[in-house]
């Protein structure tokens, strides 16, 4: 999403679907660590695992 | 014993095991120490003074009978304030959470410790709900780091490293999600354990990121690490992923010294980032192991996106309500960091569980070849307090979300850790030394090995 409006309507929408109050003096803290977080998932995103991966919810060492 | 300020732990146990201070002694110093050094630390949010004083007539009161003391008796400590204190709201550094009910019961591991003859003094400021690396507080203010008041703890335990570092006392607990025992060990200058996820009872402490969350002890010695952790071992099936291993005594090991351990400096995404500091720390603790081997983890970047994305999405389910009743109670930073969080879309959360599992997978096969690890802890010595950016590699980046880049690899698949104080001037900084699943004693022993020979050392900070 390149355009700053576009994501910000998704985060109020998001917002409404969530019930999480949403001040507008709050959203550029919180579109700017929603790219960040979306910056960071494509880092594994693209890495290719097999179908079969299983997940690790609850970590056992 | 003169200053007992500055005193280590088995020293004071020692000294109350033989008599030549009392229990009580040793807790009204501390205390003492803490009414003077926290007006400009600010580690501390509660002392219990009373009750501290009242177990230290119980300790001297046994010694006094002929009882047997255990080998932490006298020494005082203190807990982070998202662990349980009967009689106090478990605030972990909210303003929301100190309008609950006070604690019933003690956290098991403060049970433990005292059990062994600690003496619980006090609650201790962290950032707000751990999600910080800064040791900053909005509600508290800031935790102030003892080798330069202007500068940050690190966080989120950060009162626990100023309290520890600052020798209001001589030992502390605090938690680690993704570094938040290293961070603050590393900028304060002292030692810190973080053990294999769920070797120690997360029972009766607030949560952050359950499938990261680990407890674990501050001290300015290994010894003392040791000491506690040992104390703090067990199965509690109040925390459902608290281990049925045996219990697996570090302090015996630790004479045991460098002897057949195969140690080598992690190479690839721990060689950059950091600023030259970091480095010089590495170098300088590889040069006294004798280490030139270096080993290179697989894909970290990908695994540190990967802690940070589980972070901020199993963090937002958590406060999901508070969020909903109370937004503006919580910090900004805090609160806007975890309504991002509470958006991500579960497919990504997924994709990064199970990236975990192939990660964890190769990062144990290194260990076929190596005992131990080391590490930069952070990226820098300590930012100033209120330091938003600073830039690594070229990149400017938010303080807040970065201190820990070398530190969330290692927590996101529970290794266990020894961060150890390199002793630079004008600022400390710390070195992970990163061992094998339940391969805890390896760390300690490396730690204590560089110890003795003076390589590591927790500073003495310019304090009266």
């Amino acid at each position: 999403m390149k355009d700053d409006a576009d994501l910000d309507a998704w985060i109020v929408a998001s917002a409404d679907l969530m019930k999480l109050p949403l001040d507008p003096a709050w959203l550029p803290a919180v579109r700017q660590n929603v790219k960040v977080t979306f910056q960071l998932a494509s880092e594994f995103d693209d890495f290719p695992l097999p179908d079969d991966s299983e997940p690790a919810p609850v970590f056992g060492a | 014993m003169t200053d007992l300020s500055f005193a280590k732990g088995f020293e004071i146990a020692q000294a109350v095991l033989k008599g030549d201070v009392s229990a009580q002694n040793a807790v009204e110093a501390a205390l003492s120490t803490i009414q003077t050094r926290d007006q400009t630390l600010n580690a501390f949010t509660d002392v219990t003074a009373e009750r501290a004083l009242a177990r230290a007539k119980a300790v001297d009161a046994d010694r006094a009978a002929g009882k047997p003391l255990g080998p932490l008796a006298g020494v005082p400590f203190a807990v982070k304030n998202l662990f349980d204190v009967a009689g106090l709201p478990t605030r972990a550094g909210s303003k929301i959470n100190r309008e609950l009910p006070p604690s019933q019961h003690d956290s098991p591991l403060i049970e433990k410790l005292e059990t062994a003859g600690a003496i619980l003094v006090g609650a201790l400021n962290m950032g707000e709900y751990a999600y910080d690396f800064t040791g900053e507080n909005i509600h508290d203010g800031p935790s102030r780091n003892p080798h330069d008041v202007t500068r940050m703890t690190g966080g989120s335990s950060g009162g626990s490293g100023s309290a520890v570092a600052g020798g209001l006392v001589p030992l502390a607990l605090g938690s680690d999600t993704n570094g938040s025992i290293r961070v603050p060990a590393s900028l304060c200058g002292t030692f810190g354990l973080k053990p294999t996820y769920g070797r120690l009872s997360r029972a009766r402490s607030f949560p952050f990121v359950g499938s990261f969350d680990h407890l674990g002890p501050f001290a300015r010695s290994t010894r003392d690490l040791a000491l506690a952790y040992d104390a703090m071992q067990g199965h509690d099936p109040e925390d459902p992923v608290s281990t049925t291993r045996p219990l697996e005594a570090a302090l015996p090991q630790l004479a045991h010294g460098l002897e057949g351990l195969r140690i080598a400096v992690a190479g690839g995404y721990f060689r950059n980032q950091g600023f030259p500091e970091a480095y010089q720390a590495i170098d300088h603790v590889a040069k006294a192991l004798k280490v030139s081997r270096e080993v290179e983890l697989p894909e970290v970047h990908r695994a540190r996106a990967a802690a940070y994305v589980i972070t901020t999405t199993e963090g937002a389910a958590l406060h999901l309500d508070r969020l909903r009743a109370r937004p503006n109670d919580f910090d900004p930073a805090v609160r806007d960091r975890l309504i991002a969080g509470a958006m991500i879309p579960s497919s990504l959360v997924v994709k990064a569980q199970k990236f975990r599992r192939w990660y964890r997978k190769q990062v144990l096969a290194l260990f076929k070849d190596v005992d131990a690890i080391i590490a930069p802890t952070t990226p820098c010595t300590a930012p100033s307090i209120g330091q938003q950016n600073f830039t690594l590699d070229g990149v400017e980046m938010p303080v807040r979300a970065n201190l820990g880049i070398y530190t969330q690899p290692i927590s996101f698949i529970g290794l266990p850790v020894v961060a150890v104080p390199v002793p630079l001037k004008p600022l400390p900084i710390g070195v992970q030394i990163i061992a094998a699943p339940w391969k805890e004693d390896v760390a300690l022993r490396i730690a204590h090995a560089l110890e003795e020979q003076g390589v590591v050392v927790a500073p003495r900070p310019p304090l009266n």
